[in-house]
Formats: structure tokens, C-alpha cells, sequence
């Protein structure tokens, strides 16, 4: 044990480089974030004065307050934001856990081949289906609608599901199945009662990255297919604030600091699980 | 366990709800994208076919420079991602104290609601009072405000560092996730022959990496050609075009002026170009797994 230690043992100057690197880093990935929360504590005449400023002047959290009045709808927007991810995150797991099932354990005639078209689904984004999308939910009445973000929604998060739930299923022995097969048990009460049940921590894995995948998304079929505000999510019920003619910025980032709190909350406690979800689907191929 | 008639039916049975979704949802759309593409469709009520006008309509030196621009924008958003990326995963991978919770730090642009992360650029590059024009000014790097997004160039860059910003924590995460996975007694051996940590970064750490840089890059470069919510949000395209990328372009021509025909013809050649990527990524990734297995 004592080897490692002392390989990863780091002279002074190589410290300061590491640390150094490690702060420029991370200054360009969180600057906008820590920016934009000083700029929600500014008061508006701060805000629009030059110089700049980078520290807030007569700080206070009253943006937090007056944007409920002046962004009316916000609360409905994120639950908006929230209710669209749960429909979409359900659909998801009922469509996507059998199927990841019959991919990890049955081989047959073009199941190799379908698993690749399951997944070259991810190399088009919506926008390139955008047409014929507008047609199908205009003929299909659901324009409009919750159904109209939610059901395209579903289609994109299917591949990358299927493939993370896949490659968990392959790590459960199958000699599990066997023995329930062996005992008279049916395919079906095999999978519900013996696989579901040592699967769970995976599914749940994909349960949270498809639920963090809707809700960081919703943009582009969200901003097409719906223009009832009653209907929108947080994205797109801010964007519409955003291109007004004077953005009253402190309490748009004050609305989009309250719009990531349940992202980031979901970082803090569950980031192991996000990392590992990632990594299964990506170094083992 | 043998390959019996129920076994497949059940898998079939299995597979058929997703099958059918994406059916509806993703391969119908496509095919209807193709056949749009020579049609006149729009939002009148009748539709004829026009052959191949979209498309002779669309060949001209404008959509040329919109292509190229395309190609220009992914490659220095792939580019500048896998530097930032690798640099700070490289960083991460080492034993400092603190590492988990630099790691945990790295995720919120990847993780919150991207349209968000995308708000807070618009005030960063804003002329008068964002904080990059403001800091600039009071270092005395430039003389006026700069308005980032109302001129051309700028406009190209703040939007190139905008998707580099949202795409580089995947890169990190995944290159993190592949340096993890070299296996410990390579650099103990080198260490114990006197290695020193940069040769051993330059003679291990780097050449067990360049498949997964290959990969990631491939898949990056996917994304990239994809963006759409960075460009619209901040510039929508502008000013005079100089941020307009295919997609861009095809949103535009399809939901902002109803021609449905004309901008199935641009997504078709949307499509033929992802698949490229997508054909060149599979066959790369096939070779580097077979060439790993021999």
C-alpha cells in the first residue's frame, strides 16, 4: 500500500500547477453560474451602471421575491417543467425496461441489427424531424398540448436508456434465469420476479438520468409544437421573458437559479450514480 | 439455453412497444422528411410533387457558405471540447485532496436545463454591463464596450465557447472515467524503473487514451452538427447570418417561413451528412476493438 502513495506523492510546485489548472477549470465552467447569482442579488440601477462591477452593491434576494409577480405563470412553468419529465421519464422505463431485457439476454435473427438502429436514433436531433413531427402532432390534434412536448420527448431518451439498462441486466448471472426456467417458471415471471427485482438499482439509474435528460431539454419541441404559455416549461416560459425588449436580468437569473435548484440538488446527492450511469454506457462498449 | 420459436416470440413480444415507438416517432418522420423534400408542401391545404427544385433551389453560393460555416463552427467547438475536456479530466485523475468535490463541480452545465445555462451567456457577452466586456474594460484590455453577439465574428466565437461550456463535462466525465480504467500496475511499474510522472503521463497516460479521444470526439462531433438551442437562444442565427448553421437554416425555412418542402430538402442533407459521421464512427470504433482484442 505504501507504492501508491508514494507515486501519487506531488512536490510543492507540482501542487500549486495541479490546483492552478484545476482553478482555471473550473472558473470557465462555473463563472456564468456564480455571475448570473450575483447579478440576481443586484439591485436594477446596479445592474444597468457602468464600470462594471463584479461584486453586488446594496445586495439583496428581492429579485427572488418580485419575480413571482413579474413572471406570472412561473410557478406553473416549472410545474410544468417537473410534470412533462415525469410522464416522460414513465413512458420511457415501460417501454425501454422489456426491451433492454430482450437485448441483454435473447440473441436472435437481427437483434444485433436492431439494437444499432435503436441506437442511431441518437445521431438525429429533433430539429432535423421537425417537419414531418409538426405534421404528425398537427394530424394527430395535439398540438398544444402536454402530449405535443411529451411524446417526441419519449422517442430521443429511448436509445441511450435501453443501452444503460442493457449493459447493467448482462452484469446479473444468467444463471438466475435458468434456474427459475428450470423450475417451471414462465419467461414472463422469470423477468418480473427474479430479474426486476436485482435490477432495481439499475433501473433506477436510468429513471434519473432519462428524468434529468427531459428536464434539462425541453427546448426545441417545447418552443414548435406548443405556444399556449398555460402549457410550457421553464425553458421555453423564460425564453419568451428573455426576447422581451428590456429583460429585467435579476430576476430572469433569480427565476433560473429557483428553475436549477432540483438539478443541482439532484448533482449533490445522486452524482455517483449519474458518473457510473455514464460510464457503463460509454468505456464498456 | 437453446434458441426456441417462444424464446424469440417473447423477446419479440419484449421489443415491440419501443420498436413501434420509434417506428412512429423517429423512422416514419425520416422517410416522410425524404419524400417532403420533393414536394412544395407548405401550409396550403394541396401539395404537388415539384422533383428536384428544393433541391436545385438550395444550391447556390449562400447555402454553400452556410454549409462551410457549419463544418467551421463543429470542428472548433470538437476541437476546443476535447482540449478543455481532457485538460480537465487530467487534472481531476490526480490524488489531490479536494478531487471528488472538483469532480462534482464540473457537472452543472451538462446537467441543468440547458436553455438556462444559455441565459447566463447572454448576460455574460450583453455590451454595456456583462461581465466580460466589463472585465475587460476594467483591465483596460479594450477601449469601449463590446457588444458579443451584435457583430459577426464575435457573435461566432460566443457561440462556439457557449457549446464548448455545455459539451466539455461529458468530455471531462468520459475522460476521466477511461484514465481511471488504466490499469494501476503500468505506472508502478514505470515508477519503479524510475520513471518520472510527465514521461509517464506521455508514454502511458496518452497512448491508452487515443481510442477513447477517437470516440468522444466522434460522438461530439454528432452532437455539435445537431446543435440547435446555444445558436437560436443567443443570436437565432444573426446578425446578417454570420451564426446561421444548417440547422439554423432549416428552422428557419421550415417553421419560421412555413416552407415545409424547401426545408425537408435542407434536413435531407442534414441527415446524409450525420450519417457519414455515423457510418466513419462505427467502422473507427469496430477497428479500435478489434485492434485492442489482438
Amino acid at each position: 500500500m505504501s507504492q501508491p502513495a508514494m507515486i501519487n506523492r506531488y512536490r510543492w510546485y507540482e501542487l500549486v500547477g495541479i490546483y492552478a489548472g484545476i482553478f482555471i477549470f473550473l472558473t470557465f465552467i462555473l463563472a456564468p453560474f456564480v455571475e448570473g447569482f450575483l447579478v440576481s442579488l443586484k439591485p436594477l440601477s446596479r445592474l444597468f451602471s457602468s464600470p462594471y462591477r463584479f461584486w453586488p452593491e446594496n445586495g439583496s434576494f428581492e429579485a427572488y421575491r418580485t419575480m413571482w409577480v413579474s413572471v406570472p405563470g412561473f410557478a406553473r412553468y416549472i410545474f410544468n417543467s417537473f410534470f412533462i419529465s415525469t410522464i416522460v421519464t414513465a413512458v420511457v422505463l415501460a417501454l425501454v425496461v422489456p426491451a433492454a431485457y430482450a437485448f441483454a439476454r435473447f440473441r436472435f435473427r437481427g437483434s444485433g441489427a436492431l439494437l444499432a438502429a435503436f441506437l442511431a436514433v441518437n445521431m438525429f436531433s429533433g430539429a432535423v424531424l421537425l417537419i414531418p413531427l409538426f405534421r404528425l402532432m398537427r394530424s394527430l390534434g395535439v398540438l398544444n398540448t402536454y402530449f405535443a412536448m411529451i411524446v417526441p420527448g419519449v422517442a430521443f431518451l429511448i436509445p441511450s436508456a435501453i443501452w444503460l439498462l442493457r449493459t447493467y441486466i448482462m452484469r446479473i448471472p444468467r444463471e438466475l434465469d435458468e434456474a427459475a426456467f428450470v423450475d417451471g417458471a414462465s419467461h414472463f415471471y422469470t423477468l418480473r420476479r427474479v430479474i426486476l427485482p436485482i435490477a432495481m438499482p439499475g433501473i433506477t439509474v436510468v429513471a434519473i438520468t432519462t428524468f434529468i435528460g427531459s428536464y434539462a431539454q425541453q427546448f426545441i419541441f417545447a418552443l414548435t409544437f406548443n405556444s399556449k404559455s398555460e402549457y410550457m416549461p421553464l425553458p421555453v416560459g423564460l425564453f419568451a421573458y428573455f426576447g422581451r425588449q428590456e429583460v429585467v436580468w435579476n430576476e430572469l437569473m433569480a427565476a433560473s437559479f429557483v428553475g436549477i435548484a432540483p438539478a443541482v440538488i439532484v448533482i449533490f446527492f445522486l452524482q455517483r450514480y449519474l458518473v457510473s450511469g455514464l460510464t457503463a454506457g460509454a468505456v464498456k462498449q | 439455453m437453446s434458441v426456441r420459436r417462444s424464446t424469440i416470440i417473447f423477446a419479440w413480444i419484449l421489443l415491440l412497444p419501443a420498436v413501434f415507438y420509434v417506428t412512429v416517432i423517429v423512422a416514419y418522420p425520416l422517410v416522410d422528411t425524404f419524400v417532403l423534400s420533393f414536394t412544395d408542401a407548405s401550409l396550403k391545404k394541396t401539395t404537388k410533387w415539384v422533383g428536384t427544385a428544393n433541391y436545385d433551389k438550395i444550391f447556390n453560393a449562400t447555402f454553400a457558405e452556410v454549409i462551410l460555416r457549419t463544418f467551421v463552427w463543429t470542428a472548433f467547438s470538437v476541437t476546443i471540447k476535447m482540449i478543455i475536456g481532457t485538460f480537465g479530466a487530467v487534472m481531476l485523475n490526480t490524488a489531490v485532496p479536494g478531487r471528488a468535490l472538483f469532480r462534482v463541480l464540473t457537472m452543472p452545465p451538462w446537467i441543468v436545463p440547458m436553455a438556462i445555462g444559455i441565459f447566463m451567456w447572454g448576460w455574460m457577452y450583453n455590451g454595456q454591463f456583462g461581465m466580460i466586456s466589463g472585465m475587460l474594460q476594467n483591465w483596460g484590455l479594450v477601449d469601449g464596450p463590446v457588444a458579443f453577439l451584435a457583430h459577426g465574428s464575435t457573435a461566432f466565437w460566443a457561440t462556439i465557447i457557449t457549446d464548448v461550456w455545455i459539451g466539455v463535462p461529458l468530455v471531462t466525465l468520459y475522460m476521466l472515467a477511461s484514465m481511471q480504467a488504466i490499469p494501476q500496475d503500468l505506472y508502478e511499474a514505470a515508477w519503479t524503473d524510475g520513471a518520472g510522472r510527465f514521461y509517464r503521463f506521455r508514454r502511458i497516460t496518452l497512448p491508452l487514451l487515443v481510442p477513447s479521444m477517437i470516440t468522444m470526439s466522434m460522438l461530439s462531433l454528432i452532437a455539435t452538427f445537431n446543435s440547435f438551442d446555444i445558436i437560436w437562444i443567443l443570436t437565432q442565427g444573426g446578425p446578417n447570418g454570420d451564426t446561421t448553421t444548417m440547422i439554423i437554416d432549416t428552422y428557419r425555412t421550415a417553421i419560421g417561413s412555413k416552407k415545409y418542402g424547401e426545408g425537408a430538402a435542407r434536413a435531407v442533407l442534414i441527415c446524409i451528412f450525420l450519417s457519414i459521421f455515423c457510418i466513419a464512427y462505427f467502422r473507427v470504433t469496430h477497428r479500435l476493438a478489434t485492434g485492442e482484442s489482438r
